[in-house]
């Protein structure tokens, strides 16, 4: 009985330790045009209240190299944009760390800022946790993404055959129906009673 | 009668096989080593397959939608061929099962045109085009052939 309660309060620890680790989102990949801004947003999930002294910070890593920089550091409700690095005079931070948002904006692009962006967020007492990253694709152009022309060819046609069968069988129905009213007021069964065939019947003989 | 109608059914079972295969496999081109279009860019290296997503061009897409619809309208023809069998007043014509076929076979003869006419561009040296290509073309008579057939083709008990 005491083992089982012990090994019960074990399981229960390990899951609560689970439950309070720190689960930072982020996007999985960003595509931007040339010298267009980019919003990098990042956000947090935790079980805690938003403490004060959350911190976010953003890393940078170019594509082929091995280490990042950081570039960016919220702590203690004051905002730390990178002055010396690839990013200085062109990083914002637009985000809202009470409503757990850590988004970042950087300005004019460059084909050198390809690359991983890393978004690491501190909810204390909630620091375990793993980062997220987002990766960040700087085109000359925007290109056709894969799958988007053959979808819409697709539906399109699917679309236009359904539309077609639609309307088929409501012109069958609606004719039909003329048919029946026609033939209904000839027997003269309800010519007295109903206006509304009435009206039908003198609407298709103007 | 009997005779005509299983050759008919065969010869359309034919056909959805062979688009089947044509859309699904992925050998409209191949290398030796490396098959590549309609989905996916597959090399064979030891055995073992290493494959990439084929190129986002605009046409390539283009013949993927066009095969694919060829498939889909094959099937609901053959379908509508099953139901009209059994409903339609005798003497009467199988006329929905022929339209959906002759636009299926329609649908084969663009995505196969497209891609002879625009595949030039991506090929490398000693490229071959691959059996999925080639059943393809043959898919554009053998379903227009079908349809005419059931264009023809008059419901008798």
């Amino acid at each position: 009985m005491l083992s089982v309660l012990a090994l019960t309060s074990v399981v229960l620890l390990s899951l609560a330790s689970q439950i309070t680790a720190i689960v930072v989102y982020t996007s999985w990949e960003k595509h931007a045009l040339v010298g267009s801004d980019v919003r990098l947003s990042c956000s947090f999930f935790s079980w805690h209240w938003t403490s004060p002294d959350v911190t976010f910070s953003w890393q940078y890593r170019p594509d082929g190299a091995k280490e990042g920089i950081s570039i960016f550091h919220y702590g203690g409700g004051v905002a730390y944009v990178d002055n010396k690095g690839p990013f200085r005079d062109r990083l914002e931070f637009v985000g809202n760390p009470s409503r757990r948002d850590g988004s970042i904006l950087i300005k004019e692009l460059d084909f050198s800022d390809n690359g991983t962006f890393t978004c690491d967020a501190k909810n204390p007492p909630d620091i375990v946790g793993h980062s997220s990253s987002v990766r960040l694709l700087v085109f000359e152009k925007v290109p056709v993404q894969a799958g988007v022309v053959t979808g819409a060819i697709i539906g399109v046609v699917l679309g236009l055959l359904i539309l077609i069968v639609a309307i088929y069988y409501l012109m069958r129905f609606l004719v039909a129906r003329r048919v029946f009213s026609l033939s209904m007021s000839k027997h003269g069964k309800k010519g007295k009673g109903k206006e509304g065939t009435q009206q039908k019947q003198a609407g298709p003989l103007k | 009668m009997l005779a005509i109608l299983l050759a008919t059914i065969v010869l359309h079972l034919t056909d959805l096989i062979i688009l089947f295969i044509s859309t699904c496999a992925n050998a409209w081109r191949t290398d030796g080593v490396r098959n590549y279009h309609l989905w996916y860019d597959c090399t064979q290296k030891n055995g073992e397959a290493d494959c990439s997503g084929t190129s986002d061009a605009d046409w390539l897409q283009a013949v993927q939608a066009l095969m694919v619809l060829a498939t889909i309208f094959c099937l609901i023809s053959f379908i509508f061929f099953l139901c009209q069998l059994f409903t339609l007043v005798k003497g009467g014509r199988f006329f929905f099962t022929a339209v959906f076929q002759v636009l299926a076979s329609l649908f084969v003869m663009s995505g196969a045109i497209i891609y002879t006419v625009m595949s030039p561009e991506m090929k490398n040296e000693n490229d071959a085009y691959g059996y999925a290509f080639v059943l393809a073309w043959l898919a554009f008579p053998l379903t227009l052939i079908s349809g005419f057939i059931y264009i023809v083709l008059r419901k008798k008990e």
